[in-house]
């Protein structure tokens, strides 16, 4: 089922909590909203789940208005943070809740709703844990277990708030691709929350950037690392330096005041001269991590660190050590007008 | 925490046991002595007077009579209870915290005082109380007067004991039941009341435990009229100016015995809750 | 239809935030009247009648000796129980939370004993108890001391009703301080006193003012169980809320309602200065 968000805004008091928000996510797709905290991106969320209302705009679910739907009748799967499973009863009970709270015609009787709910927990395999109260599960299990919950109406969409957030980084990494999975196999509209831009860049088919309210960037996970649509999307994802048009004229390709974005890997160093444009530095600091060596330099008479990225074969070719004399030139940067997002030019 | 774990943070054990001494004397002294004595004095004359006692007339009467006030009482508090803290800790709204207060207004109240309120209301010199007369309508130095006061005095307790633990729930578990489908009545019963089961039961315990005892409040409005507008706690008070001990303190024993299950039965609630990970809170 | 349905809650947002939750109208609806029936309507009954009263009838019966003198009583002898609680209260919280010792939790227990008895079962057991006959009361009366049926009497239950304050307000602040700040104090070369006086004590300080004043509050209204110990003499053991039931016994409201407003305002003044501690805490980030 496809969504059609238009014109959407909330404040809360004197905050713009949503900024005049539009965006079409289509039937099946894996929709991550990524962005701080604070950015909007839970209460667009809400809103869709129909847990909050928005102030102003329309919200579509495959083209009709769902607006005076309340969130008991939009049939959306809702996974929370902090998975909010009844603790009173057991896991069975919490997956098979949905299916007994269903008015008395539609719902099913009690072999079938057995039937589903081991079907469910299979699908999440924790069926071995059906008779446990939530109190007793790990953290990973729960999320899962709120998962197959949520699954079990049958929603036409699937929305999750920080769904990996509470978790530690080993089981983080394992549900992450457990979720791409499962959506890949069920193909429901899944849109899920978080701060995490390797959490969104691995696990999305498209990744929706947030920043205080409004929308920055919506593209896939390659398009908004490889080709960032404003400044802050440049700093959200990945690590970007920075050069001011004052100092780095013959970069910025221009007098006024403008910065260009570069990323640490689109940096050559060397320690002979490229060209004129090339920048020389000092190199202050190396440190091999993984296959990749990190090196950090600064301009001479300048005390701001650049960051610059290696693959080790590269590195190893023509080797530096702290202290060493390098220049420097960017392969491939954008260029921003300074205050403002307006992109200017690209190399 | 154990001593022996925290070998920074303890005291000497001459300290330590000049402490637990003091506590010890002081509560033996002003809550074991005292309801070791209820018991003794009520059997002091051995069984038969005692049940003699408590099978006379007018202490049958005073148990009927107080069985009724906090049967009324108790329902009534606990719907305004539920009532109110799921206004309170669910829905974010102006006002709030002078709600609150305003709830614990009756703490705040002596118990004459909440006596006296409704003598100004319904008394004959009182507000309705031209109007009562006039149709006949009985309400002090009655039942329904002593009914009235129980529920003033009692009145916050449900709601107190509820507030702070459904606050502390938050409302992600009843919004979780709503975007699965269920109603708001199906969302109450199924997840916001089982999960204050053990905070709600020991409120009504409470509040079942002062409205029996209730004494000041009761004493004002009722008119003391033996066998008719006595509650027990006021039986009690009539024996003893009456020198009749051994029966003052034979229906007392009952109260106390009350107040020794409803002790025993919040203690076993705090073990059960402690179990099923549901916080309670502490305090009046 | 929908669309206007919507729109409605909309409006209604400003009074309070948007929830997915049904019930509210009811439920607050629900607590308004009931609240306003039970309580708001009977003690706006009181201040009405004060206002009857003028300002003269009201201080003549406040000027009256015999209400000062009942005032003075009630709130000494309340301030006595609550000092003799708020220290043995301490020690008791204490015990509870640092040591074991077999029996602590009938003890634990033991001490809700006071919200849970009647008021009435207290007073004539501690009257028999004080009495110079009694159990205790026979020792101090050797002494030539005199418990029951003076204002020693009134202090002694007093301080039975407001013993469980301190200690249930203390007992899970004391439960919060961390061993861990105790041992970088003892680490730091802090003896054992000064470990409590300048770590522990400040941080239940808060919680023992509190647990002092709800004592307090509950003394200053208690009836039941100080009218069967105090002897009730008049200028010496008579506290106000007996003057008011003395008042009330001849017919005599106006200067009942004048002595109850005295000691609500007085309830109130002690309950706002108690949300007020409260709420100073909870900014200061101790419970």
């Amino acid at each position: 089922m496809s969504i059609t968000i238009e014109n959407i805004n909330k404040n809360f008091g004197a905050y713009k909590a949503l900024d005049n928000i539009n965006l079409e996510v289509n039937s099946g797709e894996l929709i991550a909203l990524l962005g701080p905290s604070g950015c909007g991106k839970t209460s667009l969320l809400r809103i869709i789940g129909g847990l909050e209302l928005a102030d102003s705009g329309k919200l579509l679910f495959h083209g009709e208005d769902v607006e005076a739907r309340n969130a008991r009748e939009r049939n959306v799967g809702f996974v929370f943070q902090h998975y909010a499973l009844f603790r009173h009863m057991t896991v069975f009970e919490n997956v098979a809740f949905g299916l007994r709270v269903k008015p008395r015609k539609e719902r099913h009787n009690e072999a079938e709703i057995q039937r589903r709910v081991h079907e469910l927990l299979n699908l999440v395999q924790l069926d071995w844990l059906s008779d446990r109260y939530p109190a007793q599960l790990s953290g990973g299990q729960r999320q899962r277990i709120a998962l197959a919950r949520a699954l079990a109406v049958e929603p036409k969409i699937l929305l999750l708030d920080e769904p990996f957030g509470a978790l530690d980084a080993q089981v983080r990494k394992e549900l992450r691709r457990w979720l791409r999975r499962l959506h890949d196999e069920l193909h429901i509209t899944s849109i899920f929350v978080t701060h995490d831009q390797e959490e969104a860049l691995e696990v999305a088919d498209r990744v929706v950037v947030m920043n205080k309210g409004k929308i920055e960037q919506v593209g896939t996970p390659d398009e908004v690392y490889a080709k960032p649509a404003t400044p802050f999307v440049y700093q959200f994802i990945g690590n970007v330096n920075l050069f001011h048009s004052r100092e780095h004229a013959a970069w910025t390709e221009r007098h006024g005041d403008a910065v260009a974005y570069v990323r640490p890997h689109d940096i050559d160093i060397s320690a002979v001269k490229q060209d004129e444009t090339a920048l020389p530095v000092e190199v202050k600091l190396v440190r091999a991590i993984g296959s990749i060596v990190r090196v950090e330099v600064s301009a001479f008479g300048s005390s701001e660190f650049i960051e610059i990225e290696l693959s080790r074969e590269r590195f190893d070719a023509a080797p530096l050590a702290n202290g060493d004399k390098a220049y420097i030139r960017p392969r491939q940067f954008r260029v921003f007008d300074t205050g403002e997002k307006n992109e200017l030019s690209a190399a | 925490m154990s001593q022996s774990t925290r070998i920074a943070t303890h005291e000497s054990r001459s300290v330590t046991l000049l402490f637990i001494g003091v506590a010890l004397v002081y509560l033996l002294l002003f809550l074991g002595l005292p309801l070791f004595a209820v018991f003794y004095q009520a059997l002091s004359k051995g069984w038969g007077l005692y049940w003699a006692a408590l099978q006379e007339a007018d202490a049958l009467s005073a148990i009927k009579l107080t069985l009724i006030a906090s049967g009324i009482a108790v329902p009534c508090n606990l719907v305004f209870g539920i009532a109110a803290a799921w206004a309170i800790a669910k829905f974010e709204f102006k006002g709030k915290s002078l709600l609150i207060t305003l709830i614990d207004l009756p703490f705040a109240v002596s118990p004459v005082v909440s006596g006296l309120v409704y003598v100004l209301l319904f008394g004959a010199q009182g507000w309705f109380g031209h109007w009562l007369q006039a149709h006949d309508i009985k309400l002090l130095f009655a039942v329904p007067g002593i009914v009235l006061a129980t529920i003033f005095v009692t009145f916050p307790f449900i709601a107190r004991e509820l507030i702070p633990l459904m606050q502390a729930q938050g409302k992600e578990e009843e919004e979780a039941a709503v975007s699965l489908g269920a109603s708001g009545w199906q969302t109450f019963t199924r997840v916001t009341l089982p999960n204050v089961k053990w905070g709600l039961l020991y409120g009504v315990i409470l509040c079942n435990a002062r409205a029996m005892g209730e004494f000041g409040a009761v004493s004002v409005v009722s008119g003391h009229i033996r066998g008719m507008t006595n509650t027990m706690p006021l039986h009690v008070e009539i024996l003893y100016n009456e020198y009749n001990f051994v029966a003052a303190f034979a229906v007392a024993s009952l109260l106390a015995l009350l107040a020794v299950v409803t002790l025993l039965v919040k203690s076993l609630i705090e073990w059960q809750a402690r179990r099923s990970g549901e916080p309670l809170h502490h305090g009046a | 239809m929908a669309r206007s349905a919507a729109s409605s809650t909309r409006v209604f947002t400003r009074f309070r935030a948007h929830s997915v939750l049904p019930g509210f109208n009811l439920a607050m609806g629900f607590t308004l009247l009931y609240l306003s029936l039970i309580v708001l309507v009977p003690l706006s009954a009181l201040f009405f009648k004060t206002a009857n009263l003028g300002w003269g009838g009201f201080f003549a019966v406040l000027g009256n000796d015999r209400v000062l003198a009942s005032l003075r009583v009630t709130f000494l002898t309340s301030l006595a129980a609550a000092v003799i609680n708020a220290f043995f209260g301490l020690i008791v919280a204490w015990v509870l939370v640092r040591y074991r010792f077999p029996g602590k939790r009938i003890i634990d227990a033991l001490v809700d004993l006071p919200f849970a008895l009647p008021t009435a079962v207290a007073g004539i057991t501690l009257a028999t108890l004080y009495a110079p006959h009694g159990w205790i009361g026979q020792y101090f009366a050797a002494q030539g001391i005199k418990i029951a049926y003076t204002p020693l009497g009134i202090v002694v239950a007093l301080t039975f009703i407001g013993l469980p304050f301190v200690v249930r307000t203390v007992q899970p602040v004391l439960e919060d301080v961390e061993a861990g700040v105790e041992e970088a104090a003892a680490s730091l070369g802090a003896g054992r006193w000064d470990v409590f006086r300048r770590v522990i004590f400040p941080a239940i300080y808060p919680a023992l003012l509190t647990g002092f004043s709800l004592a307090f509050a509950r003394a200053i209204g208690e009836y039941g169980s100080v009218i069967f110990i105090a002897g009730n003499m008049p200028y010496i053991s008579e506290i106000s809320p007996l003057l008011i039931v003395s008042k009330l016994e001849q017919y005599d409201y106006a200067g009942a309602t004048a002595i109850a407003v005295i000691m609500l305002l007085i309830s109130f003044a002690l309950l706002f200065s108690i949300n007020a501690l409260q709420w100073w805490t909870s900014r200061r980030g101790v419970r």
